[in-house]
């Protein structure tokens, strides 16, 4: 075997020899084709199972540096197997069913909400030759399955026969269901510069990362995957001071870990995937000639963003549900909205004028992104005085038949613009 | 392209088995089976649960639904759009910018209706 041959296409070098080796026993083109499909299946599914006890400890760790703590430092060096020493000690751990669950959704729910996460990491690619399977809609499949996820929340929060369950499921349809708007409405854009939704193609059609032609989209892009995360500051379905533990609150031993492993993969996912369609992906220095460092390029990105998302979740308080709701519909549907109308006019503009250097498209879309936000803030900071204004003249008068609403929400301003009363 | 979906749907699968297979193990084989009916009741912070889970809620949450169908529907309609982009001209980008300024008169509609608000 050649070692150069390896390293430049791995998998298609190892391919190769598993076929040649499957034909030699005498197996049929068919089979050996469903057999290598099923091993790649595995290596990329356990890759994507045993990745959460690494996050799991990580996390950890920099939750209780935030905090001034030490963080688990006990189970082996620096307490890396402290994930493993928890995960077999909710194996031997008693399942319960509450009396008057509905059972057959109940233990689906757990399941379900795994399969959500891991099914993404089938189009994810690792390197550019390096991936689950080429799926030409790839962006498509990842918003369909893992809007998968927030019906397994759903499931195990309405299945539960408790009232705090039920509770965590319906703040998941306000919260999951309204961020997958604005989540949707931003993934359209690097489709949209790519004309592509093969994830490998997002990410060939980024010789300059799509974060520099669209970087609002991006922002609203991370801020809504965290939404969907269900993590703080956005974890009102599972908000532990006001509705004890939310959709998973009767679940216990390994029902209670896979939800956990899918929330924690799913962070991790957040960051892969800003990385791939944002940042580039595996692209980087080297990658046409060893393509296996596309690998370490792509884990550092989805590091970082994961990193990000960890840092988020220890420095903001929970945000309050109607500002939730307020800053979705109001403000971040509205912005990617007119995100994809600019984006759209200028590149077409872009196109007519006749300009193909990568640099040029990217930095004029770069300055229209500038003046919508320019643009948004304006529009933000005039609304604002209108509250305050709004706010001084109902002021003493109505103070005290005035319902206590939710203030000091500059994207609001709209509705009390327009007052109902 | 069969051969993708075929990836996909192992995927699936084993998907399935993957996160199934240790709670099998816990439920079936390592986890202690001691039930009783004080242990199977619903947790309500020590207080016995009064009447039923699944009453009538808010209509609030089915209207926030509504509003996410229509983004979601409207999103499907633009992505082929986006992978075609190099093939259509500039009225027709216009025509889709149109189509976006009426799901965002929508939008608007239901904000001034006071759909969006969490009361």
């Amino acid at each position: 075997m050649d070692i150069g041959q390896l390293i430049k296409d791995p998998l298609g070098t190892l391919g190769g020899l598993l076929t040649s080796l499957l034909a030699s026993i005498g197996l049929a083109p068919g089979a050996i084709g469903v057999i290598e499909k099923i091993i790649g299946v595995v290596i990329i599914a356990s890759f994507a199972l045993v990745l959460p006890l690494f996050l799991i400890w990580f996390e950890r760790r920099v939750v209780a540096r935030m905090q001034d703590r030490m963080g688990p430092n006990r189970v082996g060096p620096q307490g890396l197997l402290q994930t493993i020493a928890d995960a077999l000690k909710l194996m031997t751990k008693e399942d319960i069913t509450p009396t008057g669950a509905d059972k057959l959704v109940y233990n689906i729910a757990p399941i379900l909400s795994v399969v959500a996460i891991i099914s993404m990491w089938a189009v994810v690619p690792f390197a550019s030759n390096i991936l689950g399977t080429p799926l030409n809609v790839g962006a498509l499949y990842i918003v369909g399955v893992g809007s998968l996820g927030t019906l397994a929340i759903m499931m195990g929060g309405w299945a539960s026969n408790n009232k705090y369950a039920l509770l965590g499921a319906f703040r998941t349809v306000a919260q999951l269901v309204s961020y997958e708007a604005p989540m949707i409405l931003s993934l359209l854009v690097p489709v949209l510069l790519a004309r592509t939704m093969d994830l490998n193609g997002i990410v060939q059609a980024q010789p300059v990362a799509f974060i520099v032609a669209a970087p609002i989209a991006a922002l609203i892009f991370f801020v809504t995957s965290v939404a969907e995360v269900g993590r703080t500051p956005f974890d009102l379905l599972e908000a532990e001071s006001e509705i004890v533990a939310g959709f998973h609150i009767e679940y216990s031993g390994m029902k209670f870990g896979m939800f956990f492993v899918a929330e924690f993969l799913h962070a991790f996912t957040v960051g892969a995937l800003t990385a791939v369609l944002f940042l580039g992906g595996w692209r980087g220095w080297g990658t046409d000639q060893v393509p296996l460092l596309g690998v370490v390029y792509f884990m550092l990105k989805a590091f970082v963003g994961y990193f990000i998302v960890v840092l988020m979740r220890t420095a903001l308080p929970r945000i309050r549900i109607d500002h939730m709701l307020d800053l979705n519909w109001k403000f971040l549907v509205p912005t990617s909205l007119s995100v994809i109308v600019v984006t759209i006019v200028v590149d077409k503009l872009i196109q007519q004028a006749g300009i193909t250097n990568d640099w040029a498209r990217s930095g004029l879309l770069f300055l229209a992104n500038v003046v919508l936000a320019l643009a948004i803030f304006g529009i933000l900071r005039r609304s604002a005085r209108q509250l305050r204004a709004f706010e001084e003249a109902e002021g003493s008068g109505h103070a005290a038949e005035h319902e206590p609403e939710p203030h000091g929400q500059p994207a609001e301003a709209g509705a009390h613009a327009a007052p109902a009363h | 392209m069969p051969n993708e979906w075929l990836f996909i749907g192992i995927f699936l699968l084993m998907g399935a088995v993957f996160p199934g297979a240790p709670i099998l193990i816990n439920s079936l084989i390592l986890g202690p089976k001691k039930n009783n009916p004080v242990k199977n009741s619903t947790y309500e912070c020590g207080i016995e649960t009064v009447g039923d889970t699944w009453v009538q809620f808010k209509v609030q949450y089915y209207i926030f639904a509504l509003v996410f169908v229509v983004f979601d529907v409207e999103t499907i309609f633009l992505f082929p759009f986006a992978v075609a982009y190099n093939q259509v001209s500039f009225f027709a980008v216009l025509e889709v910018v149109f189509f976006i300024l009426i799901l965002a008169g929508g939008l608007f509609y239901a904000w001034r209706k006071g759909a969006l608000e969490w009361a």
